[in-house]
């Protein structure tokens, strides 16, 4: 391999980051041209990556390693698999979508888009770190600039959804540190190397402790009940593009964690904690999908649906069948997409409505039919239409859920019809109908807006109709993790 | 029987290949080219539409001549593969499919025909084109599927183009209501059909159709899947229970109404039922089931029509008990009467409801009460209509007549002795709700104040009543003893077929000639009086609440769905949620060393943090015994 692939895409933002900095504050416009140039450019790499990727070929590929800290065993340690290589391309793509999104806002625009970009740095950088320590740094980076998209960018209680979050998230990470040392100190192989850890497979008594440190670090992140109020209020608060990047990306880091870490590292505490962790699963999916239904509020109720919705997640990798699990990572990317495509438009419509509140809405269909539509659209694909890419992950995960779980999979059906319930309601009350506000000055979505949902809309029905070539992906890394598995 | 109906490949020819997928991605790139021009094209959308659908129809044509042949064709691809699952979907061509495909692409033009004329004008027009190409496209792909799972997805889509199409004007309140109650009432039926797929997974470790079909499952375990699969068809097919969802579904525009009563949607349950038979008859307990819920929701259904008065509802509750004799028919083991059934209905019933459309289009009302005396005004129309209503009536030799007369005789021949008196008490309450419609409607004098001006719809709606009527009148032949069964024979590639029972005809015909007459005297020529039946009278508080189902549903499911959630809600704000805010204010509280200092910079938390941070290393230090 020639080119460092993924440490230039992995810093590529940052370079941004930095090139914005010399930009002057009045222009901006070009600061705008630039991220967006930035996230292309991010996105354009890619395509390299995918097709240096040898489908089919289980472990780690597009591999890097540079020794860091020798005598603690840390090293620069990146690469992908079918795990991880699928979040690590939505990534790419939501960055893109998540900068024509923020373009509309007006305040300390060069700060905005920084802060944006070094969030992707952190973001890519925790899908691709295979060193415990580079992890943890990416990890908690991602913590900082999404702590100030909320708290500057946010909406009225916009401080107290930042330090929520903040705090919140803080302490399940710390707890994670307090794992991954604990592992660092006691696995005897003296290394942070996720790798080597996954192989070795850890022996010592000490196994439950960590298990449980990273638990709460990750369910935090889900973020799985009752572990779950920091959500509606950071992504209620969040301005459009945060709460795009929250759904999409990094409620998937703590997914991404609980199979890359806790499944792979400590897979015989995980098989043994498993039924708990479906317990848990479960009460989110019912749970989220009787709040999402209570709400008044558009993007709260959006928000909600994801506590619902990363509950199949986990259901599916509780389940540890290959069916379930390949279900459950090809959900990730589902939820990604569409969760972050419904954040848009609740953005947009609030954009010109200037409210999210449903019973106020009403006939936007009427005045805006691009941006209704859409919203239609997004909204069956988030009660899993068959067709769209949630029906797929869905099917799986329960398919593969039922001989593990059978209760919990009959229930978490059952739901389906809750959520479809609370999904036909806010397109009934809040898009259809009459409008119930002057709509006169509406303009449908401009060029701007419609780019920025196309590649979500073509993806969500790619693989919704034909998902072989995106599972091709995944399928050959959850048959590593089952082996691991089965060898515990 | 079962042999007859397992899917079996043959090589495929690969012109017929090419028939097969051109007869469903016609109407496909129809809904692609007119979701994105469709706005632009305005009212010349109908072309594109209506090109499609008419090339699949004369390409269906071909593929049922193929299949006369004795052809058989299957085209598939592994749709994904992970772990031990490896669907594989496609397209099958067998004698089912084909006369299925037949159906839906002729109803399915004729409709698409007509509402050129029924939407002239509309602004949407465009994107409603569009959803019926989609439509049609679904029903396209449920009638084609060889696997379950593809079955379901196709299911849905048919599933949310009518959730579209129902809510087309959704600026009117109750239409979007109907739409949500469509797509709502049908998910409920869908649970147990998602159910029944993850459980047929787990024991048969595939959903492929002819691998299952070829198992020898349980009885048991076989009936309880099938019961579960036929929760979807009860509500797709709008059966008792679920049987609440169509009537509302008239908000529709009315060409929309023709095509989910006639071709696509209402027919998919009783499809789906036909085509999972074998799995069906592997638990036999599956097949009575069948029979009780078709035969109880025929009669419900038929005698709600009796009082309705909006000329749709009365057309929508006959299509529900018709569809409850079909699967009648089904269960008591006349799989061929039942498809006959749903055959011949397809071609009235479309008939009539773009009759009842021309009527509204004409009156600007849905109520009988406003029309009356449109005969005369209305040639083509009232005579289509009657034709249509003698069909649906079962009088001889309307195609009607010739399918319900079948499974009248399936359900006497297989013992099924309390089925076959209620079929027949039904037939005699349909031949009266029928015509108490057509003498109220287009005999008499007229009522409305529109009815003056009325006159006949533009040849763009009445062609299409005219072929429809001409089929009304005639596709019963194909199954009737003249012809030799010839529907049956090919449906079932049997010969064994029902012999004529003149007892079961001649009752039959009787019920439905009293029926008419009945509807006659009462309506026709007011020799009884108009105050027989009291309006406190139970029975008919009763039907003209439609049995009270929709308000059992809003007080047993709906209402309490709404009071847990607003419970669960609080729950989540006040012990959840203040739980941690309890947490971080006792902590501040503490870190602060009483001093106020919720200063809201995360400077400062990120410090205690950091405190926090240094703490538990040291501690899990201690623990790990490294200090």
């Amino acid at each position: 391999m020639s080119y460092p692939l993924l440490t230039i895409t992995i810093f590529l933002p940052l370079a941004g980051a930095l090139l914005l900095q010399f930009i002057p504050r009045s222009q901006a416009n070009v600061i705008r041209t630039i991220a967006l140039l930035i996230a292309l450019a991010d996105l354009a790499l890619g395509i390299p990556i995918l097709t240096n990727y040898h489908l089919g070929q289980a472990g780690m590929q597009l591999v890097e390693k540079v020794s860091w800290i020798p005598s603690l065993g840390i090293s620069y340690f990146v690469g992908l698999d079918g795990l991880s290589l699928p979040l690590y391309e939505m990534t790419l793509l939501l960055m893109v979508v998540s900068v024509l999104a923020s373009w509309s806002i007006k305040d300390r625009v060069r700060e905005h888009y920084s802060m944006l970009l070094l969030l992707a740095v952190g973001m890519l950088g925790t899908f691709a770190a295979l060193d415990f320590i580079l992890f943890y740094i990416f990890w908690e980076l991602v913590l900082i600039p999404m702590y100030f998209i909320i708290g500057i960018w946010g909406g009225e209680n916009r401080t107290y959804a930042a330090v929520k979050f903040f705090l919140y998230t803080l302490a399940g990470s710390v707890l994670m540190l307090v794992g991954i040392l604990a592992l660092y100190f006691t696995s005897g192989l003296n290394t942070f190397d996720m790798v080597k850890l996954m192989e070795a497979g850890y022996h010592h008594y000490l196994a439950t402790f960590i298990f449980i440190t990273f638990f709460f670090g990750f369910a935090i992140k889900v973020p799985m009940w009752p572990f779950h109020t920091w959500l509606p209020d950071a992504h209620v608060q969040a301005p459009t593009a945060g709460s795009v990047l929250l759904a999409g990306v990094l409620l998937k880091m703590g997914t991404y964690a609980f199979v890359r870490i806790i499944v792979q590292i400590l897979p015989g505490e995980f098989t043994k904690f498993a039924p708990y962790i479906a317990l848990l699963a479960i009460i989110s999916i019912v749970y989220g999908a009787y709040t999402a239904l209570a709400q008044k509020d558009l993007k709260k109720m959006v928000a909600y649906s994801s506590v619902s919705h990363m509950g199949y997640v986990m259901l599916g990798i509780a389940a540890l069948t290959p069916v379930a699990l390949n279900g459950a990572i090809l959900q990730m990317i589902n939820h990604g997409l569409i969760t972050g495509m419904l954040f848009l438009l609740v953005g947009y419509i609030y954009e010109r409505t200037h409210t999210r509140d449903i019973s106020k809405l009403g006939g936007i269909s009427v005045k805006i039919p691009v941006l209704g539509g859409m919203f239609v659209f997004a909204a069956l694909a988030s009660l899993g239409l068959p067709g769209l890419s949630g029906f797929v992950g869905e099917l799986l995960i329960l398919l593969g859920s039922y001989t593990a779980y059978q209760i919990y999979t009959i229930l978490a059906v059952f739901t389906l019809a809750l959520t479809a319930f609370y999904l036909i309601r806010a397109n009934q009350n809040a898009i259809f109908g009459i409008p119930k506000m002057a709509m006169d000055g509406f303009k449908d979505a401009n060029a701007r807006e419609f780019f920025s949902m196309i590649p979500l809309v073509i993806f969500i029905v790619l693989i919704g109709i034909y998902p072989k070539p995106f599972l091709n992906y995944i399928d050959p890394a959850v048959n590593t993790v089952l082996q691991i598995i089965r060898g515990s | 029987m079962v042999d007859a109906l397992a899917p079996f490949v043959t090589t495929v020819t690969p012109w017929i290949g090419h028939v097969m997928s051109l007869i469903l991605l016609l109407p496909v790139a129809s809904f692609l080219i007119l979701v994105v021009f469709g706005k632009k094209m305005g009212e010349r959308s109908s072309y594109v539409a209506i090109s499609a659908v008419a090339a699949s129809f004369l390409l269906s044509i071909i593929a049922v001549l193929f299949v006369m042949g004795g052809g058989r064709a299957e085209l598939s691809f592994t749709w994904l593969s992970v772990g031990d699952f490896h669907p594989t979907f496609g397209l099958l061509l067998d004698p089912l499919s084909a006369m299925m495909l037949i159906v839906v692409t002729l109803v399915s033009m004729l409709v698409q025909i007509f509402s050129v004329g029924y939407m002239h004008g509309d602004k949407r027009i465009g994107w409603f084109f569009a959803c019926l190409s989609m439509f049609t496209a679904s029903m396209l792909l449920v009638v084609y599927s060889p696997n379950f799972a593809e079955t379901y997805i196709a299911w849905e889509g048919v599933g949310v183009f009518s959730y579209l199409l129902i809510g087309f004007w959704f600026e009117k309140r109750s239409a979007s209501q109907a739409a949500k109650k469509a797509f709502m009432v049908t998910r409920v039926g869908d649970l147990g059909f998602a159910i029944g797929l993850i459980l047929l997974y787990v024991v048969a470790g595939t959903l492929d159709m002819n691998k299952i079909f070829g198992m020898d499952l349980q009885a048991p375990l076989a009936a309880l899947i099938a019961i579960l699969i036929f929760c979807g068809a009860v509500g797709k097919s709008a059966q008792f229970p679920l049987h609440v969802w169509l009537p509302d579904a008239m908000e529709g525009p009315t060409p929309v109404s023709a095509l989910i009563h006639a071709a696509t949607m209402v027919a998919a349950g009783v499809y789906l039922v036909a085509r999972s038979y074998p799995l069906f008859e592997m638990g036999p307990v599956s097949l009575e089931v069948v029979a009780i819920i078709g035969t109880i929701t025929a009669f419900i259904a038929a005698s709600i029509a009796l009082t309705a008065t909006d000329i749709k509802r009365v057309l929508a509750y006959s299509t529900v008990s018709q569809l409850g004799y079909m699967m009648m028919g089904l269960g008591v083991g006349a799989f061929a009467a039942g498809m006959f059934h749903l055959f011949t209905h397809a071609f009235f019933k479309a008939l009539l409801f773009l009759g009842a459309g021309s009527v509204i289009h004409a009156v600007h009302s849905q109520e009988i009460h406003d029309m009356g005396g449109l005969g005369p005004r209305m040639k083509i129309t009232s005579l289509t209509f009657i034709i249509g209503g003698l069909a649906l009536a079962g009088v001889p030799p309307f195609s009607g007549f010739w399918s319900k007369d079948e499974i009248l005789l399936g359900a006497y021949t297989s013992g099924h002795t309390a089925i076959f008196w209620v079929g027949i008490l039904t037939a005699l309450l349909t031949a009266f709700y029928t015509f108490r419609l057509i003498f109220i409607v287009f005999f008499g004098k007229p009522r409305g104040h529109h009815v003056d001006h009325v006159h006949e719809s533009p040849p763009v709606m009445s062609v299409p009543l005219i072929i429809l009527g001409t089929l009304a009148l005639v596709a019963g032949m194909v199954g009737s003893p003249y012809l030799g069964h010839f529907f049956q024979v090919f449906i079932t590639n049997s010969h064994e077929v029902e012999h004529a029972n003149m007892f079961v005809m001649g009752l039959s015909i009787a019920v439905a000639i009293t029926g008419i007459f009945a509807a006659w005297l009462k309506y026709g020529t007011r020799l009884l009086p108009s105050g027989v039946i009291s309006k406190d009278n139970p029975i008919y508080k009763l039907l003209v609440n439609k049995y009270y189902f929709d308000e059992l549903y809003y007080y047993v499911l709906i209402k309490p769905t709404h009071a847990i959630a607003k419970y669960v809600l609080s729950f989540d704000q006040k012990i959840i949620d203040g739980a941690v805010n309890g947490v971080a204010w006792v902590s501040t509280k503490v870190g602060s060393g009483l001093r106020q200092i919720q200063t809201g910079y995360v400077q400062n938390y990120a410090l205690y943090m950091l405190a926090g941070l240094i703490v538990l290393i040291i501690w899990s230090f201690k623990i790990l015994g490294v200090y």
